[in-house]
């Protein structure tokens, strides 16, 4: 592997990363607050499909931002009236919610466009371009700094570098301010918060709110940053991967950018290398596409050490007398 | 001049509070008065409705009808910020409290000053210690919750609330996991803060706490307030008498024990736990046929897990003997039915985990465990039809109410849970009964019942080993008393002979016998 190819993968990285790390973020936000909440993938998807539909019908990505943040927001309302309001079982709305996304996008992508459930190939300010950051040129010669600043960190569309600004953004959030500090009393023990005198019902719409927009911003990223335009099924089980990585962080920012540039890397590798030749053993490139997943799979069942949820996670919560 | 004693609104007045659940009245016209600084408690059996009074009181429920004043002040309590706002302060029976937060943390939560956490952290650090000097509440604000104990946790919550301005704290069953000497603490504490004009109102179902502690006393029974004297004038049985509406036993009847061969015999028993932390440390007792073997302690200080070895369903090592007979403490002959096999029933300290499944009906919790006894099969089925019958009549005997064998266990109250228990085990005629906890939740009536039981199958010439945190129950239902302090076995007394000062001496794990 030279150079190139390792900054190649590099680059690429932080590409995959940014859908699974917004939606990771989403993911704590809701899970801190004890909702948990399987219907990442579908909210991304849903965010995904509006924000290429309104972009190529508005001709404009920040209209369709919009829209795919409002999309993800219906389906983050779903999931709280279900498991706030009703105090249904969380897994199921989640299950709903994805089932719903995957069937509805397809449909009124066929319904508008008629191309087989897809949108057209999003052009020009349809879609995110790339930002140079400052001193890109410049800095390109110098060694080291130049080709990880020009090659590797510049250059990606707007959507990365809020998805970067996200997790100390977030951490601040949860640990610095009081909306925090009751966002994450109320994931471990809403009865404390309750009695406090603060509304669980409020704290936890809020979170799963915050969830939505993450999630939207995420399925945007997908289909008009990452991509130009929406297909069938594009969020491929991220949502479930930026779950495993919400895991595998222990529900904290920091830990969910390390934990999604892994799983980004995996990703990274996987495309960069196919067909990889090992003394005359070719490995299938079925296998390098599937080792994200495997390792999805690996690293939950071995490595994650103890990983603690939020306590009150899952749970509806019902006041006791 | 008017004078001030009779000028002076009572702090917290109810009128005509009555709140219903369907068609349960759980609050029936209750009006009760209580006068700043001064402590009100609150007695009443389990379901008589103190907890609904109070939660209504706090904003959780709201009243069908009545009326709440504050200082003279008509208020409306809609929810807890409504109770905060007119200075109601709540210690609950299961602390509010946040594992993983700090102390401090758990004192600002839903109280800080601004949107950003430092400022609020330090102007809290400096009100907590002044608070912990005047109150003498001492706590580390810097510890996490989940490391303090029990105690400490109560004294954070007694500070969140004093941290709110309270003026009335409501505290509920405060002594529930509290030792002696962290209750006498705790009183000291409510001492103190009704010495600074603070109004406390105490809700128990420990008699002896109301006569220790409060200035007035309200009794409730089924949804009524039946009583509101003056402490001083009443006594223990009349508050009893009131509580559950005919004259109760407060003493246990029993004539002497007539102790005879040993039946269990334990030596050097030792027990390992899965974090590998010792918690049984060589144990040597026996326990003679015809009596009762207390063994007190505060827990968490091994009683379950000798309950546990000795019931058949934790590994040890170490020698026990059943009427002579070496049983096996590990491998396949180590459970829960060669045990009872054996000669060894077991009402285990949690009823509602290990002791009942809950889901099931009453008549199938009658017989579980000794399911497959010849007597309830016919063929290859399980004769359904005479265990019902069987069950139905166990619960005439054991004055189980309601008497349905149909109904789940769960919606059966805690004493009756309990008497559900015991009639399984106690009507095998076991050698030995295992007793944990007998009387855990369950209502004063009832502990009437239970202790009344245990003491006619010692009387039948049985063993009994009885484990309790109460050392009333201790005292007043053992012949012999071990105590048990990390572990090991502090010492042993007759029961006749020792009193609850010596016992919670070795319960805190000073040695009388050395001294």
């Amino acid at each position: 592997m030279d150079l190139v190819q390792l900054i190649q993968v590099a680059d690429s990285t932080l590409r995959l990363s940014t859908p699974l790390l917004l939606a990771c973020l989403a993911g704590l936000f809701s899970e801190r607050a004890g909702i948990f909440d399987i219907g990442l993938e579908g909210k991304m998807l849903a965010a995904a499909f509006f924000s290429a539909g309104i972009a190529a019908l508005t001709g404009s990505v920040w209209i369709g931002l919009l829209a795919g943040i409002g999309a993800s927001l219906v389906m983050s309302a779903i999931h709280g009236l279900a498991s706030i309001t009703f105090r249904g079982n969380q897994l199921i709305s989640g299950v709903a919610i994805n089932f719903l996304a995957s069937g509805i996008t397809v449909l009124v992508a066929q319904a508008w466009f008629r191309q087989g459930g897809r949108t057209p190939s999003l052009e020009g300010p349809e879609r995110f371009g790339s930002i140079n950051l400052p001193f890109a040129e410049a800095l390109s010669g110098v060694p080291l700094i130049g080709p990880i600043y020009s090659e590797i960190l510049s250059g990606h569309t707007l959507l990365v570098y809020v998805a970067l600004l996200l997790v100390p953004a977030s951490w601040w959030v949860l640990y610095r301010t009081r909306f925090g500090l009751r966002l994450r009393a109320v994931g471990e023990a809403p009865e404390a918060v309750d009695t406090a005198g603060v509304s669980v019902i409020g704290l936890r719409f809020a979170a799963v709110a915050i969830c939505g927009v993450l999630c939207g911003l995420a399925g945007a990223y997908l289909a008009t940053g990452q991509q130009a335009g929406f297909v069938k099924e594009m969020t491929a089980g991220r949502g479930f991967i930026a779950l495993a990585a919400l895991i595998f962080a222990k529900w904290r920012p920091w830990y969910a950018l390390g934990a999604c540039l892994l799983f980004g890397l995996l990703q990274a590798v996987a495309i960069q290398f196919q067909n990889i030749d090992i003394g005359g053993f070719i490995i299938p490139v079925q296998f390098m596409d599937a080792l994200p997943y495997i390792l999805t799979v690996v690293i939950l069942a071995g490595f994650v050490g103890k990983a603690i949820p939020p306590r009150a996670g899952g749970e509806p919560y019902v006041k006791e007398r | 001049m008017p004078t001030e004693g009779s000028q002076t609104a009572p702090a917290i007045e109810l009128r005509g509070i009555s709140k219903a659940f369907g068609p349960v009245q759980a609050n029936k016209d209750i009006s009760i008065s209580v006068m700043p600084g001064t402590i009100h408690g609150i007695i009443g059996e389990n379901g008589a409705g103190k907890s609904t009074l109070m939660s209504i009181l706090y904003g959780f429920y709201k009243a069908d009808k009545g009326e709440i004043f504050i200082s003279g002040q008509k208020t409306e309590i809609p929810d807890s910020q409504a109770a905060i706002a007119a200075g109601i302060g709540m210690v609950f029976q299961h602390f509010k409290l946040v594992q993983n937060f700090t102390v401090l943390e758990n004192i600002i939560l839903g109280a800080e000053d601004g949107a950003l956490l430092r400022p609020s952290l330090a102007k809290a650090r400096e009100t907590l210690t002044n608070l912990a000097k005047e109150y003498e509440l001492n706590v580390d604000p810097d510890a996490l919750i989940e490391e303090v104990g029990v105690g400490m946790q109560q004294r954070v919550e007694i500070l969140k609330a004093l941290y709110r301005q309270a003026d009335i704290l409501i505290l509920d069953e405060p002594t529930g996991v509290l030792t002696p000497a962290e209750a006498d603490q705790l009183f000291r504490i409510l001492d103190r803060l009704r010495d600074e004009g603070k109004t406390i109102i105490l809700i128990t179902h420990k008699l002896r706490e109301i006569m220790e502690i409060t200035d007035t006393v309200s009794v409730m029974r089924r949804g009524e307030m039946t009583a509101t004297v003056k402490t001083a004038e009443t006594n223990p049985e009349e508050l009893a008498e009131l509580m559950v509406g005919r004259k109760v036993l407060l003493r246990v009847d029993k004539v002497p024990a007539q102790p005879g061969d040993k039946v269990l015999e334990v030596e050097n028993l030792r027990f390992v736990d899965s974090a590998g932390v010792e918690r049984l440390k060589g144990i040597n007792l026996d326990v003679r046929a015809g009596e009762i073997l207390g063994i007190a302690g505060v827990a968490g200080n091994g009683q379950s897990e000798l309950l546990e070895v000795l019931g058949g369903y934790a590994t040890a090592t170490g020698t026990i003997r059943m009427n002579g007979e070496a049983l096996d403490l590990t491998g396949t002959k180590s459970d829960g039915q060669s045990r009872r096999d054996s000669g060894i029933a077991h009402v285990p300290e949690d009823r509602q985990s290990e002791g009942l499944i809950m889901n099931f009906s009453a008549w199938e919790n009658t017989v579980f465990g000794y399911h497959l006894d010849p007597q309830w099969q016919k063929g290859l089925l399980m004769d359904n039809a005479a265990i019902k019958a069987e069950a139905a009549e166990k619960m005439q005997r054991f004055d189980v109410r309601p008497p349905n064998p149909r109904l789940a266990a769960k919606n059966f109250s805690g004493g009756n849970q309990q008497k559900i228990v015991l009639a399984r085990e106690i009507e095998r005629n076991p050698d030995l009964l295992l007793v944990g906890q007998p009387t855990r939740g369950v209502d004063i009536g009832a502990i009437e019942f239970i202790h009344q039981q245990i003491v006619a199958l010692r009387d039948a010439g049985k063993a009994i080993l009885l484990v309790s945190v109460e050392l009333e129950e201790i005292l007043s239902l053992s012949d012999r008393v071990v105590v048990m302090f990390d572990g090991q076995i502090m010492g042993e007394r007759i029961a006749a002979e020792t009193n609850e000062k010596e016992l919670g001496l070795l319960m805190a794990g000073v040695s009388g016998d050395a001294a």
